[in-house]
């Protein structure tokens, strides 16, 4: 058995020891004890009948467990009406599953409608959330059917933050949207969440997505067994045994890279007199390298603190000199650092792996 | 064969009082069988053992010959208009029954988890969700029974009923075929009338259906 304690912050949601089994006699979640903080967000992550979706499901009481207790704010769901409940949770559902009958405005409204707020208060409520999820205000009077998939998935995650609940539960809801219009989308998630601190319990089967999303990853195993449970980092780092490590596929390392930051990368001053020269505009900002030898230019791409260590690499291998251009936010030159220093960087990553979420496997 | 345009003009009040009651037959047929069977049509979504029987008696009831059933009723309700409507209504059952199950069975699963997942009641789901979406099929089911009770309300006269009807039997006694006409446009032209004006009121209620501007 597995139980993640995250051990920071307050609880707001607890499985402890839950059981599903479903009448035909499968058993979808296997003695589940899981904690998810307030204010983060928890991935659960697996392949397709691992659990997963049940999880999720029963925090809102859309599935009832056989056995176990979940408390969402210290309440026991099962003690609590459902449909109140329900209303009191945010919820994306798979390919947004909106109302085909109601303007967006409409879908966006219905919580607060089923709450009592009276329809003036509730659209206005919802036009509000339309600016929010980004979407322009005349895509209110809208059908579902008139928008992309990517828009109607907005619409999906306004409709859930409609009566500011304070968790939110969304079941692979970017899951049938093109690559792109997908990383928009975990892009706004992650900006929303900036400003909005839910408690959000996501489930996805795209590793790379609970990397980007997640606080915390849990990775369920088909018969409903939670396998490991950690901040990404640390899955990353440390997986806990050979089905996590296949999980979390061939680029573990890379993705690794992918979630740790410049900033802490030496840098020193940039090379004068060697094989290539960095060129500098008046601002001082890297224009190109050029070759001493016959003048020949190569472009550069010049980094931030904020960029990530997988970008840094990846310069270092572009660039005729290993060496990667640093700059300020403004672009100005801060100086450089090499492909050495990244590397040495890179493979420290094993022993900072210690901070955040520790798991623990009995 | 000629029509006698003098007696028309001397009977418009007739032919309009006749046209209303044929029309006010038809249509209190379709609002029973509607009252009828909107609540059977949710219970044979819903429990999927009745669904086999509640159709298959609406169908086995629509096979008995319309003059059967109207002699059936006279002990009961008599030569009235509260018989012809009974008669009319057990007929649209087929129809307004089978298109309404249909209905609710076409509104998409991830809707109603939809409903369910914001923290809506069965009862709520049901009126708000369920039986608009149902709405288009069960409107065409309408379409079809208002249509078919119009062109059946003329049998009713046998029992001294039957609206436009009695203009057949009145040709047919005396030879003169214009009654037998003008009963015959008259009632295609309820019936094409009857029928646009459900598609209006389909167009007005179902804006999401409407193709995008």
């Amino acid at each position: 058995m597995t139980i993640c304690r995250p051990g920071k912050g307050h609880l707001m949601i607890q499985f402890d020891t839950v059981h599903k089994r479903f009448p035909n006699g499968t058993t979808a979640v296997h003695d589940l004890s899981l904690e998810m903080p307030e204010g983060g967000v928890t991935v659960l992550v697996g392949s397709s009948g691992c659990g997963k979706t049940t999880t999720l499901r029963m925090i809102n009481r859309m599935v009832d467990p056989t056995s176990g207790t979940i408390r969402v704010g210290g309440k026991d769901v099962l003690e609590q009406d459902a449909a109140e409940l329900r209303r009191s949770i945010g919820y994306v559902i798979q390919q947004a599953g909106l109302f085909p009958h109601r303007t967006v405005l409409d879908n966006i409204a219905t919580v607060p409608l089923l709450l009592g707020w009276g329809r003036k208060k509730a659209r206005a409520r919802a036009a509000e959330l339309l600016e929010t999820v980004g979407l322009a205000a005349d895509a209110g009077k809208r059908y579902p059917h008139q928008l992309s998939g990517g828009q109607q998935q907005r619409v999906g995650v306004a409709r859930a933050l409609a009566a500011d609940p304070p968790v939110l539960l969304m079941d692979e809801p970017f899951g049938a949207v093109d690559p792109v219009v997908r990383t928009q989308l975990q892009d706004e998630l992650l900006r929303l969440q900036k400003e909005l601190s839910k408690t959000i319990v996501f489930v996805t089967h795209d590793i790379d997505e609970a990397v980007r999303l997640g606080d915390q990853i849990a990775i369920f195993r088909t018969g409903g067994h939670l396998v490991q449970c950690a901040t990404p980092a640390d899955l990353l780092a440390r997986p806990a045994d050979d089905f996590v490590a296949d999980f979390l596929g061939a680029e573990r390392g890379l993705k690794l890279l992918s979630l740790q930051h410049l900033a802490d990368v030496p840098q020193g001053p940039a090379p004068e007199g060697g094989a290539w020269t960095l060129v500098l505009d008046e601002a001082r900002k890297p224009r190109h390298w050029r070759a001493t030898a016959d003048d020949a230019e190569l472009p550069v791409r010049p980094l931030k603190d904020t960029d990530s260590l997988l970008a840094a690499l990846n310069e270092s291998i572009a660039s005729p000199n290993g060496l990667v251009a640093r700059v300020d936010a403004e672009g100005v030159l801060t100086g450089v650092t090499s492909r050495d220093d990244i590397h040495e960087h890179a493979s420290k990553t094993h022993g900072h792996g210690t901070h955040g979420t520790a798991s623990v496997a009995i | 064969m000629t029509v006698d345009w003098s007696w028309i003009g001397d009977h418009t009040h007739d032919l309009t009082s006749l046209a209303l009651s044929h029309l006010q037959a038809a249509l209190l047929a379709v609002f029973f069988g509607l009252l009828i069977s909107l609540p059977l049509a949710v219970v044979a979504h819903r429990v999927r053992a009745l669904r086999g029987v509640f159709l298959g008696l609406s169908n086995v009831l629509f096979t008995i010959p319309s003059i059967a059933i109207f002699v059936l009723l006279l002990p009961v309700s008599g030569l009235t208009r509260t018989t012809t409507v009974i008669g009319l209504t057990v007929y649209t059952l087929v129809v307004l029954l089978r298109n309404t199950v249909e209905g609710l069975d076409s509104v998409p699963v991830k809707t109603k988890e939809a409903a369910k997942a914001m923290g809506t009641r069965p009862l709520r789901t049901l009126l708000t969700v369920e039986l608009p979406l149902a709405l288009p099929v069960i409107m065409a089911g309408v379409r079809i029974a208002t249509v078919m009770s119009i062109s059946l309300v003329s049998v009713a006269t046998y029992i001294g009923d039957g609206g436009l009807g009695q203009l057949f039997t009145d040709g047919f006694q005396r030879n003169f075929p214009t009654p037998v006409i003008v009963g015959v446009v008259l009632t295609l032209l309820l019936a094409l009338v009857a029928d646009a004006l459900l598609v209006a009121v389909q167009y007005v209620l179902t804006p999401w259906t409407r193709r995008r501007a």
